[in-house]
């Protein structure tokens, strides 16, 4: 039974520089995969936090209640996975951003944004958010059908086609969001917010208006990523833990509020996170990205791309 | 303190020579009817208290919830049928997160908050790891369902016990010498990267060398792991068979990136039902799963003439033919271990009676009688099959099962002897003091 197998990814009869090629693709795609997972899930905490100049701790728990969504309504429509996955794609967004709007009125404005005040309460409403799935939708991983599926059989090994859909899709996301920012009057409201609260109510903005619309994309944006990214993970009421950590990773290393440094950064610890795992061990992987960000904060504690704040 | 241990010893000889007359007369008498659990209605009806500590939330919230159901079902029939020496039987549960440390404080609550007279009902082996020792100096009976070695191991302490389910020793040595000769001798290995699955590595890879086999990769994984693709390119060329056994939420997404991974030609796969639990082998995805073997416990699908203990079982838990809830055919079960809970409440009732169980001053006896239990018949209280219990490493030995996936169900191939998962045992807890 040894020896070459089709579609294995070490044919242990050919050479030792044939043999890496397929683990060096395998760890490259994975690590755009992983890339991609990590800009999108970090997109709207560095919206928010850019913008408002406030960490959203609950962030990762809008990305579950994003993935819960979609798993309930995917549950709810009929016509088979892929029409549950555009009405997820509407729906998540839309009660997770309901969600955010009520938040930022009964929580954010009442602490007047404050930067600690936020950072506890939104601790608090992930607490709450996480028991409140927990009580409704219960404690089992609850899987999603992708809305298509189809395996890339690659000569070495197969991939997951839905995998690189995600990679499409939020190569698509990431440009709206930044022709918004850069190019539409809403993105200059927001960039003038961003520069300066002050002069920017001297001008007649409305800074609150702004604040709230600011917080709802970015907790819609986390639930499009969650419907995006929970047919290749599961929805489970602790899965907003690792998306927080690594938003925030990835936020910090590529400068608070700088989308164009999140976005490098969930490229660079994404594709180092497929190589290091594929030639050493995910563990090692994960040590090195902590390490990063620990390493970033010492010599240049406002990011690769950050500003200082005013 | 210093009256208990002066009494301690007196009371041993005493009841284990009782223990094990009542023993003799023959585990069945034990059940023989209502009849005799009237006849030894204690004096008190206060309720018999068993703690479970179950895994309701944490990365073994699916086992928890099954665990909770089994248990439940199990109770009431005992309840129905005069509980346990007459007095009924209350379950307080507590959930553990799935959480060694959270789950040496559910130990303490139900000794000292909850005053239960027993504890039972882990499954997570670094829960049991974590919980047992505190039991132990609680003096508090703790019965394990959780399939780890290490009770029979000897590592944990006289008051924790697994009667209701096997160890992962017992078998992985069983499955061995199957797999060596109907799929091949190089095996690679992907198992949990904690105690549960390096039962597996230590104890497969010992019993594959003996059948003239060889273990030529290890791959473990955190059970917290979300993505698997990049683990599985570590499985050599030469492998002949790939041995996996996962457990934790993602364990649906770890076989269907398997399947990513290899399509249609891939090693012949032995996968423990782990890997699958609560999980339908339907699931879309799945489809590669066709015709490649598991170990079970005790199978999911019932067959074409399952037991008259099984259709019993299955109709009190409330399971359908395929292991899937009666109500809701998605909702799978956790069938290969669920049973444990179920058997194990059997024995502590079995133990309870043999000792004359009144109240916790009896835990001494009670553990002695549960020692004493020898040989446990298939039955309505034991539905996956007869068993032998070790009193001197606390461990029971049981049947196995190897099936092989067919028009997305397990279909039985294999059933082990009892005597294919026995081994030497390493340790003697009835030498410890009580």
């Amino acid at each position: 039974m040894a020896g070459l197998r089709p579609g294995h990814p070490f044919p242990s009869c050919t050479a030792s520089l044939l043999a890496f090629f397929p683990h060096l693709l395998l760890a490259l795609l994975e690590g755009t995969v992983a890339a991609a997972v990590l800009a999108l899930s970090a997109l709207g905490l560095s919206l928010v936090f850019g913008v408002m100049r406030v960490v959203n701790v609950a962030h990762g728990e809008f990305f579950m209640l994003g993935a819960m969504l979609a798993w309930w309504v995917a549950k709810m429509v009929p016509g088979g996975p892929a029409m549950g996955f555009v009405a997820a794609l509407i729906v998540a967004p839309l009660l997770v951003g309901a969600l955010a709007f009520v938040t930022e009125r009964l929580l954010l404005r009442r602490i007047k944004y404050d930067p600690e005040a936020t950072i506890v309460a939104t601790i608090g409403l992930m607490f709450v958010i996480q028991q409140l799935a927990l009580s409704v939708f219960g404690a089992d991983a609850k899987a999603v059908s992708a809305p298509f599926t189809y395996r890339i059989a690659l000569p070495w090994f197969g991939f997951s086609g839905y995998k690189l859909f995600v990679v499409v899709a939020s190569i698509f996301i990431l440009l709206a969001v930044w022709w918004v920012l850069a190019k539409t009057k809403w993105g200059l409201v927001m960039r003038v917010t961003q520069f300066d609260r002050e002069t920017a109510t001297a001008f007649g903005i409305p800074v609150n208006q702004v604040y709230s619309a600011v917080f709802v994309a970015g907790a819609a944006l986390v639930a499009v990523a969650a419907v995006l990214i929970v047919p290749i993970q599961q929805a489970h009421y602790l899965m907003g833990l690792d998306p927080l950590l690594m938003s925030f990773i990835v936020v910090i290393i590529g400068g608070l509020g700088s989308i164009k440094g999140s976005v490098i950064a969930a490229v660079i610890i994404g594709l180092a996170d497929g190589v290091i795992s594929m030639f050493f061990s995910p563990t090692l992987a994960s040590i090195i990205a902590t390490l990063a960000v620990a390493l970033v904060l010492v010599f240049r504690p406002q990011g690769l791309f950050g500003v200082e704040p005013r | 303190m210093s009256t208990t241990k002066l009494i301690v010893p007196e009371k041993k000889r005493i009841t284990r020579r009782s223990a094990l007359k009542l023993a003799g007369a023959g585990a069945a008498s034990m059940f023989a009817g209502p009849g005799f659990v009237r006849y030894a209605q204690a004096q008190s009806s206060e309720p018999i208290r068993i703690g479970f500590q179950v895994h309701k939330t944490g990365i073994g919230a699916a086992y928890g919830k099954w665990y909770g159901q089994t248990t439940d079902a199990a109770v009431k029939l005992i309840n129905e049928a005069g509980g346990i020496t007459g007095r009924p039987v209350e379950i307080i549960a507590e959930d553990d997160a799935t959480d060694p440390g959270r789950g040496a404080e559910v130990v303490e609550k139900f000794a000292t908050q909850h005053k239960c007279d027993v504890a039972f009902g882990t499954l997570f082996s670094h829960v049991v790891m974590g919980s047992a020792p505190r039991a132990g100096e609680l003096k508090l009976p703790y019965y394990v369902v959780s399939e780890g070695h290490h009770v029979a191991s000897g590592k944990l302490n006289r008051y924790t016990f697994q009667p209701g389910i096997t160890d992962v020793r017992s078998q992985v040595i069983s499955m061995a010498p199957w797999i060596a000769k109907n799929l091949g001798k190089k095996v690679t290995m992907i198992f949990p990267d904690f105690a549960f699955g390096y039962d597996h590595r230590d104890y497969f890879s010992a019993a594959i060398k003996a059948q003239g086999g060889d273990v030529n990769a290890l791959i473990p994984i955190p059970p917290t792991e979300t993505t698997f693709s990049r683990y599985f390119a570590q499985i050599p060329a030469d492998t002949e068979v790939i041995y996996h056994v996962m457990v934790g939420p993602a364990v649906l997404t770890f076989v269907k990136e398997l399947g990513e991974f290899y399509g249609g030609s891939h090693p012949p796969l032995f996968g423990f039902i782990d890997s699958l639990e609560s999980v339908s082998l339907k699931s879309p995805g799945l489809e590669f799963l066709e015709g490649s073997y598991f170990w079970e416990a005790y199978p999911r699908y019932a067959g074409a003439k399952p037991t008259e203990f099984d259709t019993f079982y299955r109709g009190k838990v409330g399971v359908d033919q395929y292991g899937a809830s009666v109500s809701d055919a998605n909702d799978v079960s956790t069938y290969s271990h669920m049973f444990g809970c179920w058997e194990t409440l059997y024995i502590i009732k079995q133990a309870m009676e043999a000792a004359g169980y009144k109240g916790p001053d009896d835990r001494a006896k009670l553990i002695e009688a549960t020692e004493a239990i020898t040989t446990i018949p298939e039955g309505n209280e034991h539905p996956q099959g007869d068993k032998i219990f070790n009193g001197k490493i606390h461990q029971v030995f049981g049947h196995q099962n190897i099936t092989q996936v067919k028009g997305g169900v397990g279909e039985l191939v294999y059933r082990t002897t009892i005597e294919e998962g026995m081994y030497e045992p390493e340790a003697d807890y009835t030498k410890m003091a009580l």
